[in-house]
């Protein structure tokens, strides 16, 4: 049974996107990940202009972070003024990234600037993520494996700054430059590539804030809600690239697979998962390198103009 | 000459599309002993959420004898076209050339080869052919290799499926009746399409006639997409509250269950 999506004016088959979305949720579920970095590349992969993915991805992305951050918010694991600092710096770094998206889509560099974000950010992460699950399994189980994490918000540079803030839930007091640019950052990559950029925000809200590891994901899924939804609006309003038939066929997927995935992750020990979790991320950076290296099969591709 | 156009656009109450038809679509007052008649079996194409393309039946009498060429033609816009070239190692777009007046559609179908029929400064006068399209170059100089970005323009329309050439695919019932079909992918962008169908005999045209086609997205589809286009911000803010609410159901009810 096919579809027509009126925004990405496709027609695609149903089953497809509820299964694309099924699988996107069940892995968000086991992995509790926000699943874009997955959604975007495969819609793209099925044939959905890259404009639209990102900005659909996005407001896939507003609906799996609500579900998820439901559970953390209850258990009071939520630092609300972290998140609110991370969030204005969120803020504005999604809306440069959607100026940076519609200046990009003008000189015809998106597509390639989209992939590239995606190999180099995903392979560097993903590839941090294996070392690090690979050492911890191999230690016995049983004995605690010793890891000397550096935590760079000890850093002298880092206590130098100014502008200093006390976060009592997460019992620091750093200076409120960290979680502004670090939303900001992050912000960018949600406008062009269409993710929450949990998997970025977490380990950096670990060693680089020194944030404890309890109130991190609750914290980070808060941040998650709100840039996502303004690269929705953003999108919606400047690309108009929001497809909400789209968005609503991967939303009834994704809420069916993440409960599977949930229940089936509880079965996993934390390494098994974060091991699993660094192996996807590379194998998604590895297919989108392949796809930039390899010589595409016709070397010309056309493009709307402005109307 | 005799020309059917304008009646049958009367007939067919589309004289808004009339003003849109293409410089070249001819059209004027027409003698009862009209040598070509034809009809589309639809002239509107409604988009709704099952499509998935259409193939319409193009069909016609001709009184005299002669060769039938058929050609669709949809609105035209700006297209660009872009190239990739190996950079550091990677395939990245390294040039881009602009060109407007490229129909977003174009088919042509002809009871024999194109070039046997007619000659190809008239081929060329009425765009008929996908070679021999008129595309307007925006560029400020005409780089030498520019060529093959127009005939890229061509080849990437026809993978797409979105022009399409059918050499010999009018089918004559006896001496005077004949049809043909134009297929439509479910990717045909929408607005007023234009069918013009020629007779043509010792390299001249003995007759012609231009009929609108209306591609329209219709019920929830076109609500959605006119929505989005005419208030952004609050199509925008209505995916973000779906989304949210859609989020929240799911976890209260799993929660539970």
């Amino acid at each position: 049974m096919q579809i027509y999506l009126p925004i990405a004016e496709l027609s695609v088959s149903i089953w497809l996107l509820l299964g694309l979305g099924g699988a996107v949720g069940y892995l968000s579920g086991l992995f509790g990940v926000g699943g874009g970095f997955l959604l975007t590349p495969l819609l793209i992969f099925i044939g959905v202009p890259p404009p639209v993915a990102v900005a659909t991805s996005a407001n896939q992305v507003v609906a799996a972070s609500v579900s998820a951050v439901y559970a953390h918010w209850r258990k009071d694991n939520v630092d609300f003024k972290m998140g609110t600092m991370l969030l204005l710096g969120g803020l504005a770094g999604s809306s440069f990234g959607t100026y940076l998206f519609t200046v990009l889509k003008r000189i015809g560099q998106l597509d390639a600037v989209i992939a590239l974000s995606y190999v180099i950010i995903l392979g560097t992460i993903g590839g941090m993520m294996l070392t690090e699950s690979i050492r911890a399994l191999r230690a016995k189980p049983g004995t605690t494996p010793v890891v000397r994490r550096k935590r760079l918000n000890d850093h002298a540079f880092i206590r130098a700054l100014p502008f200093k803030m006390r976060f009592r839930k997460s019992q620091l007091y750093i200076s409120a430059l960290m979680p502004l640019v670090l939303g900001f950052l992050v912000g960018i990559l949600a406008a062009i590539m269409g993710v929450g950029a949990g998997f970025l925000l977490v380990p950096a809200m670990i060693y680089l804030l020194g944030m404890p590891t309890a109130i991190v994901v609750g914290t980070s899924l808060f941040q998650i809600i709100f840039v996502t939804a303004n690269v929705t609006m953003l999108h919606a309003i400047t690309t108009q690239t929001v497809d909400v038939t789209l968005a609503l066929m991967l939303l009834v997927g994704s809420v069916i697979g993440a409960q599977y995935g949930v229940r089936h992750g509880a079965r996993l020990r934390g390494e098994q998962i974060r091991g699993l979790l660094a192996a996807l991320v590379l194998a998604v950076a590895i297919a989108l390198a392949i796809e930039l290296i390899l010589p595409p099969d016709d070397q010309f591709f056309l493009e709307a103009g402005p109307r | 000459m005799k020309w059917l156009g304008f009646i049958l656009m009367l007939l067919c109450g589309a004289t808004e599309a009339f003003a849109q038809a293409t410089p070249n679509a001819p059209r004027g007052p027409v003698p009862a002993d009209a040598p070509l008649i034809t009809d589309l079996s639809s002239h509107l194409i409604a988009i709704t959420s099952s499509f998935t393309g259409t193939d319409l039946l193009l069909f016609g009498a001709i009184d005299e004898p002669g060769e039938v060429v058929v050609v669709v033609r949809g609105p035209t816009s700006t297209s660009v076209v872009r190239r990739k070239r190996p950079t550091l190692g990677f395939w990245l777009t390294r040039r881009s050339e602009s060109y407007d007046n490229v129909p977003a559609y174009y088919a042509v179908a002809s009871s024999k080869p194109l070039k046997e029929i007619a000659p190809v400064n008239l081929l060329q006068r009425l765009q008929i052919g996908t070679e021999n399209l008129r595309f307007r170059y925006l560029g400020p100089r005409r780089p030498d290799d520019v060529a093959h970005y127009h005939q890229s323009i061509v080849r990437l329309k026809i993978r797409d499926g979105l022009y399409r050439e059918n050499i010999g695919a009018i089918d004559f019932l006896g001496p005077k009746l004949f049809r043909t079909a134009i297929s439509f992918p479910s990717t045909v962008p929408v607005g007023t399409y234009q069918t013009e169908v020629y007779l043509i005999r010792d390299n001249r045209i003995v007759a012609a006639q231009s009929t609108p086609l209306f591609i329209d997205k219709q019920g929830i589809e076109q609500q959605v997409y006119d929505f989005s286009r005419a208030e952004p911000a609050v199509y925008g803010l209505v995916a973000v509250l779906l989304a949210v609410f859609s989020g929240w159901l799911a976890a209260v009810v799993f929660r539970r269950g």
